[in-house]
């Protein structure tokens, strides 16, 4: 059957009943909605149903302490009084902190490959920056006890302290684990994430963008800078919410340099907690229903971080996009 | 294609002739997971009839899938509250299997050899009441060592664990303030300290930091060649610990032991008792729906209190003291 007759088929299909159905299914297009939609659906099935038994999961503190749970600082399993605030802000400053090393350094990687770098050379890196994003999160775990916490006590604390430790968050002991090393752990994590995406993304930008702008008399750099990554922008923001979502829900490598210390504190230096490190840590051994929910009411409040940043994200792409470089 | 079907028939054969297979799941502790698999395995090879699946999920998991019903039995590092037992659909027993103890260990430069830890000493460092390492407290049983004045950085498990429970509990014991704002658990709200996971992420913090103390297992310690510190015991004496030193423990506190073997034996008396040991439980329920599943649990038991007994000190589990043994197999007869 050529394309030409399902076309003009279809200018006059059957316009109900079971001949109808038949005749769609059997030329396949129905057949590719159906299966579509039910992959499709099963993603909207899995995620409602995760909030669904969290919500459920977590009744009992949830009635317990209400909104309390949000900004109570305690987290006792003994006496049971729960309060989730260290745990969000560890995970907020964290992920924050991480894309504050991991976006400049990977973007600056990406354009290098994209613009810069010859094809070959570009290619190989790419493909030895995916392996990167391939390796277990136990594997950086474990690069951040041996490697990242003895520099940041002998070097990079003393140095930051030596020249920035008037500022509150430089300030307080220095032991090498903390919020300060789990962000950077978490930056060599995210970053292949985001050379890798935004690179394609710079590759994929028309050859004539380029080209216009050198025949105005731009510069190389000029061309890039103001031409080619305007152009990528969604893609590159793209990347970093990739990013920023599996900063969001590391619990491995976190737990391995975070110090797993449930408090607040302003200086970088010191140990703190994150709401994925907490229920990795302590839901097998959660022996009492209370203690169980409140890692259950953790899960539901990432839940909601992830969304609210999430929403965001799209906020701010939209935001812009209307000022942006792309025709539209 | 003729293999195949002969494959297929023996297949079809066998798993017709082991018939009487009976198949058992239990769920727990981690802590005592490789005696177990070896307990298990051994079984398994003398009675070809039995099998028993035990997964090391944590004693948290074990109690809430023997609480839910879906495995045959349970264990755990810390005997059921009553809380936890009115939950249980049926009666569950206590059977202690192994003792295990829980030691100090530290890392302070210039301090070579083993250092003397009275209950005063570790519950101040845990509290924070004590910081520094020249503390008196600390200098006094430790007369010729040269302690440095700088502050000590407490390590603790940030993992819900039964070495943090037996360690909480301890503390607990030996001191009031402890017990009355921290409290004994697998996971408690440390007032000080960092927090590493699993015995490795402890001992690799204290490694990695000079002035650190934590605690882990006395069989990690050993496997793994770890220092670790003598503790003063309820005796006043200092012990380092050892297996004897746990049996001991365990015997002093079998004088007393309640009928259903819910009992803590840190801070035990005896002079040659190492103070933070403890039992650890398999937790099986006394009335069985299936007769088969009964009698293999019970013919486990007993095989377990007796020959099971033998693989423990290889696999650096401290044994059961004899009285203890004696009890145990008067409460088999309660399954039914």
């Amino acid at each position: 059957m050529s394309t030409a007759a399902t076309t003009m088929e279809r200018a006059a299909p059957p316009e109900s009943g079971p001949r109808a159905l038949i005749y769609r299914l059997r030329h396949g297009d129905e057949v590719a909605h159906i299966v579509t939609l039910i992959f499709a659906a099963t993603i909207l099935l899995v995620t409602s149903m995760m909030v669904y038994e969290l919500w459920v999961q977590s009744a009992l503190t949830r009635t317990k302490f209400g909104w309390e749970f949000f900004w109570t600082r305690t987290w006792d399993p003994v006496f049971e009084n729960f309060g989730a605030a260290p745990f969000i802000y560890g995970t907020l400053v964290t992920s924050v902190l991480s894309l504050m090393i991991a976006v400049p350094l990977g973007l600056a990687a990406a354009i290098f490959l994209a613009e810069l770098a010859p094809r070959k050379i570009s290619d190989t890196l790419a493909f030895l920056i995916d392996l990167l994003a391939a390796v277990p999160s136990v594997i950086y775990g474990l690069l951040g006890i041996f490697v990242v916490i003895p520099l940041m006590r002998t070097t990079i604390g003393p140095a930051l302290k030596a020249t920035l430790g008037f500022l509150p968050i430089f300030k307080g002991p220095n032991y090498g684990v903390g919020f300060l090393t789990a962000s950077i752990v978490l930056a060599i994590m995210i970053v292949p994430y985001i050379i890798s995406v935004s690179r394609e993304v710079l590759l994929t930008v028309p050859r004539d963008q380029r080209e216009a702008a050198l025949g105005l008399g731009a510069t190389r750099w000029e061309s890039t800078w103001k031409v080619v990554v305007p152009w990528a922008r969604p893609g590159v923001m793209g990347s970093v919410f990739l990013a920023l979502a599996r900063a969001l829900g590391e619990t491995m490598a976190v737990t391995m340099v975070i110090g797993n210390t449930p408090q607040i504190a302003t200086s970088l230096f010191s140990s703190g907690y994150t709401i994925a490190a907490a229920i990795a840590n302590e839901f097998a051994e959660a022996t009492g229903p209370m203690h169980q929910s409140a890692l259950m009411e953790l899960g539901l409040v990432l839940f909601l971080i992830t969304f609210i940043l999430n929403g965001l994200a799209r906020l701010l792409i939209i935001a812009t996009e209307r000022g942006g470089g792309r025709p539209s | 294609m003729r293999k195949t079907l002969i494959t297929l028939a023996l297949m079809l054969g066998l798993a017709a002739t082991s018939g009487a297979q009976t198949m058992l799941n239990a769920a727990g502790a981690t802590f005592p997971a490789p005696i177990y698999q070896k307990w298990f395995e051994t079984y398994h090879t003398a009675h070809s009839n039995v099998q028993v699946n035990y997964q090391a999920l944590g004693s948290g998991a074990g109690i809430a899938q023997l609480t839910n019903g879906t495995v045959d039995f349970g264990a755990s590092d810390m005997p059921l509250t009553d809380d936890q037992i009115s939950k249980m659909k049926s009666k569950v027993l206590h059977f202690p299997t192994v003792l295990g103890a829980v030691v100090p260990t530290y890392n302070v430069p210039g301090v070579s050899g083993d250092l003397n830890f009275s209950q005063k000493a570790l519950a101040g460092i845990f509290l924070g009441h004590i910081t520094k390492w020249n503390d008196p407290e600390i200098a006094k049983a430790n007369p010729g060592v040269k302690l440095p004045a700088d502050d000590i950085v407490v390590v603790h498990r940030s993992d819900g664990s039964g070495t943090s429970f037996i360690w909480t509990d301890f503390l607990s014991k030996v001191s009031p303030e402890w017990k009355s704002s921290v409290g004994a658990a697998s996971s408690v709200n440390w007032p000080v300290g960092l927090g590493g996971k699993g015995s490795d992420g402890v001992t690799g913090l204290i490694k990695q930091t000079p002035d650190s103390i934590g605690y882990v297992e006395l069989i990690y310690a050993l496997q793994n060649k770890v220092p670790y510190g003598a503790v003063q015991n309820a005796a006043g004496k200092f012990l380092k610990a050892d297996l004897a030193g746990v049996s001991a423990a365990a015997a002093g506190a079998a004088k007393d032991m309640p009928a259903d073997f819910r009992v803590s034996i840190t801070d035990a008396p005896g002079a040659g008792a190492y103070p933070i040991s403890s039992f650890t439980w398999l937790l099986i329920p006394a009335q069985w729906q299936d007769a088969s599943k009964r009698d293999a649990v019970k013919a486990f038991l007993t095989w377990m209190l007796a020959d099971g007994q033998g693989f423990n000190e290889s696999l650096s589990y401290a044994k059961l003291p004899a009285a203890v043994v004696t009890k145990e197999k008067q409460q088999i007869a309660q399954i039914q």
